[in-house]
């Protein structure tokens, strides 16, 4: 469920912290050194990386293209190679029958059949195109803030660590625990109370 | 600050408390629901709620889904010591109405469902609509945020044992003799 759906899921994010100036500059930088690339033609089974909102099969981050009003706006894809196990198990007797035919013998070893089953799944990775998942998310520079268009655990925890490894700033994703630390003005001996406290008990009071 | 994934199982209870707390003060305390911005609102159940039992070992769940469904067993199930742990909730300002699901354990939104949007004048019809969304999207993070800190500010201080905890027991009674 994108951006645009007509019903969307959302988990926020405070990001910590500020860019190099110039920001635009500095966040082109990020998503061009961490940009998807495309693995139909290679034995990789997954890979992600930063692609356009607007043309998520293509991606380009040239002339500020990702900037709406004052939000940076792209999507995070994460590819995956899904290989049904039928095909591996199809392709994996074939070979090791054929294996068997060139060398004369009754059985393989553990480690040959090992190989043999990697080496399948390496050809069939080649013939098999990854299918894309699109997240879309938005960040907003000013107000130190990210809205990630999914409430996936995988999609979310592979944002968060490519966020750090693009723009090496924290994102924190808000929480209970984290949204009452960070957001809700406490004083200081609010925040001691926050970190004793221990679940109410409505029953019995 | 704690550590991000101790704190997230050590404070779970706290957004199931929310929730719990919200159910009440909409039915019981809605005054002290605002928003910043002081704009009258409306907000309710939806159709559905999920109520979790974590104080004995076990784990019980109730699941009460449907338009105008009866929360019955929602109270009885409060009364055994289960909190909300998931909330539909309906939210109008004016004419304009938004749909949305909140987990307890994260406050994260789902199946949210927005007014429906007029023509974009826009020049770029893509960039308008997306402003246009995120303005919506917003009112519905400002009101989370809003509530959650009204619920925060009593959550730790004295007047949460003293006050909001006997309140929320004795709707608990009332709602089951009803």
């Amino acid at each position: 469920m994108g951006l645009l759906s007509s019903s969307v899921s959302i988990t926020r994010y405070k990001v910590e912290g500020k860019l190099e100036e110039p920001v635009v500059e500095a966040v082109t930088r990020g998503l061009k050194n961490n940009i998807l690339h495309e693995i139909d033609d290679a034995d990789d089974e997954k890979t992600s990386g930063w692609t356009s909102f607007t043309n998520p099969f293509k991606p380009d981050f040239n002339g500020s293209s990702f900037l709406i009003g004052t939000h940076f706006v792209f999507s995070l894809r994460i590819d995956k190679k899904s290989i049904p196990s039928k095909i591996i198990q199809k392709y994996y007797v074939l070979e090791t029958t054929k294996k068997l035919a060139e060398s004369n013998r009754d059985f393989l070893s553990r480690n040959e059949k090992k190989i043999i089953k990697e080496h399948v799944i390496n050809v069939l990775s080649l013939r098999i195109p990854a299918t894309p998942n699109i997240y879309d998310l938005v960040w907003n520079y000013e107000e130190n803030y990210l809205w990630f268009f999914s409430n996936l655990k995988t999609a979310n925890e592979e944002l968060e660590t490519l966020f750090s490894k693009s723009f090496k700033l924290p994102l924190i994703r808000l929480f209970p625990y984290t949204m009452a630390d960070l957001t809700c003005d406490l004083s200081d001996a609010d925040r001691d109370v926050l970190l004793k406290i221990s679940p109410a008990e409505f029953t019995r009071y | 600050m704690l550590d991000i994934s101790v704190a997230y199982n050590r404070y779970k209870f706290l957004g199931d408390e929310f929730l719990t707390w919200l159910w009440f003060s909409m039915e019981k305390d809605r005054d002290q629901l605002i928003t910043p911005d002081k704009e009258p609102f409306s907000i309710e159940i939806g159709n559905r709620i999920v109520l979790e039992n974590r104080i004995n070992e076990a784990v019980e769940s109730i699941t009460i889904k449907g338009d105008d469904a009866g929360l019955e067993e929602g109270f009885l199930s409060l009364q055994k010591g289960s909190l909300v742990t998931e909330l539909h909730l309906i939210y109008k300002i004016g004419n304009q109405e938004w749909k949305f699901n909140i987990k307890g354990e994260s406050l994260s939104c789902s199946g949210l469902k927005h007014p429906d949007i007029g023509v974009v004048e826009s020049g770029d019809r893509v960039e308008g609509l997306v402003l246009e969304k995120l303005f919506l999207y917003e009112k519905v993070s400002t009101l989370i945020d809003s509530l959650f800190k009204i619920f925060i500010g009593v959550r730790v201080k004295s007047k949460w044992q003293t006050e909001a905890v006997p309140a929320i027991h004795k709707w608990i009674q009332l709602s089951l003799k009803k």
